[in-house]
């Protein structure tokens, strides 16, 4: 049963799993989640700030208005839905990251920077 | 002129008013979270609203010479008479009885459930929008400027009503009859906003058929047809209320007539 004729998704899982498997469980009543990133104002980059369901794109921007820029949070947002969102695995964690610890010749900090450069 | 001016903005502040007291009965009953929140957020913009309006009325007020004062007396609390002190936005907002309100009709009917709230809040929203967009025309500076700074909110409030007004109306077969019933429960309320008052500063004639195209527009993307019926009721404008308006003020005044005069 899917509550609005116009967005259909057809069969829809709540799948709020960030590694994108796990259960594939069709939910007949939960709307889909999505993931909000608000840019404020003094901001370059959309921050994530949460999450909520939404029937489609539209609905999931007006509602990321309404709950996550009530107290002037941002003037820009993004919607993702969650099942798009895919993360790295936390196990493997040590051979993602581990390996780049001692190389600090990758940095670049042994450079003298000239005054005239402001944003570096 | 300045006693014209007062008598209007009452009239816009009470149905900013009247319609966040409703909006608020959503508090914690909203069919999901998020929508929980929009529609508490459309009440405390309209809030906002209303204490503009009251705010200006207040001081219109305080400013009058007797002769005004007589004139516009009878929208004057009783009890605030015996404060001996000025009045104040919280007074007109809160110690009035139901015949000084001058609020529109489809405000005060109740919440009902959701295809009733987004629907009236659709009509309504419509309407202020092109009201406000005529308010920043008139002379009066003060108003113009609270038309301005409010045109933006309710901007939003109609694009959000509209669309759950088509979300629901090409919607399921249970939500399009929902929506259905509210068009028929509600459709007698909408003539009055365009019955012309003594006291108003804008021709509400004037913006009536763009009302109309508009929500023939959504209506019919709604798959919903615009109700044919002519009759409409009247006299919220004059203080002649539904039932319902009672025991909207017996809550929202409960506090300030049980202890009166107080401050926070």
């Amino acid at each position: 049963m899917v509550f609005f004729k116009k967005n259909l998704y057809g069969d829809y899982g709540d799948k709020e799993s960030p590694t994108g498997g796990g259960i594939e469980k069709t939910s007949t009543n939960e709307w889909p989640l999505w993931e909000i990133f608000i840019r404020s104002k003094q901001g370059l980059d959309h921050k994530h700030v949460g999450s909520l369901h939404a029937v489609d794109a539209q609905m999931a921007i007006e509602n990321a208005r309404d709950v996550y820029t009530r107290r002037q949070e941002g003037v820009s947002i993004w919607v993702v839905e969650s099942k798009f969102i895919h993360a790295s695995n936390p196990d493997e964690a040590e051979s993602f990251y581990e390996p780049a610890n001692d190389k600090v010749y990758r940095h670049p900090t042994f450079y003298d920077l000239p005054d005239e450069i402001k944003h570096m | 002129m300045n006693t014209q001016t007062f008598i209007y903005t009452l009239h816009l502040g009470d149905n900013a008013l009247i319609l966040a007291q409703r909006n608020a009965e959503w508090t914690g009953h909203g069919p999901v979270l998020e929508q929980d929140i929009a529609i508490t957020n459309i009440s405390l913009d309209l809030l906002g609203q209303a204490r503009n309006f009251y705010q200006y009325a207040a001081s219109l007020f305080n400013g009058f010479n007797e002769q005004q004062k007589n004139i516009v007396d009878k929208y004057i609390p009783r009890l605030w008479k015996q404060y001996n002190r000025e009045l104040q936005e919280d007074d007109l907002a809160f110690l009035r009885d139901e015949h000084q309100y001058l609020n529109l009709l489809i405000t005060e009917l109740p919440k009902g459930d959701w295809a009733q709230s987004v629907l009236r809040q659709f009509f309504f929203s419509t309407f202020q929008f092109y009201l406000y967009q005529q308010l920043q025309n008139i002379s009066d500076q003060h108003l113009t400027a609270i038309a301005e700074k409010s045109i933006k909110e309710v901007t939003y409030h109609l694009r959000w009503s509209a669309e759950w007004v088509i979300r629901l109306g090409d919607g399921t077969e249970e939500s399009n009859q929902r929506i259905k019933n509210a068009l028929a429960d509600q459709w007698m309320f909408t003539g009055e906003m365009f019955m012309p008052e003594e006291y108003e500063l804008v021709d509400v004639r004037s913006f009536k058929n763009s009302w109309i195209q508009k929500v023939e527009d959504v209506l019919s993307e709604a798959t919903l047809e615009l109700p044919t019926q002519t009759w409409m009721q009247g006299g919220g404008k004059q203080g002649k209320h539904t039932e319902y308006l009672g025991y909207l003020l017996a809550e929202m005044q409960y506090l300030q007539r049980t202890h009166p005069n107080s401050v926070w």
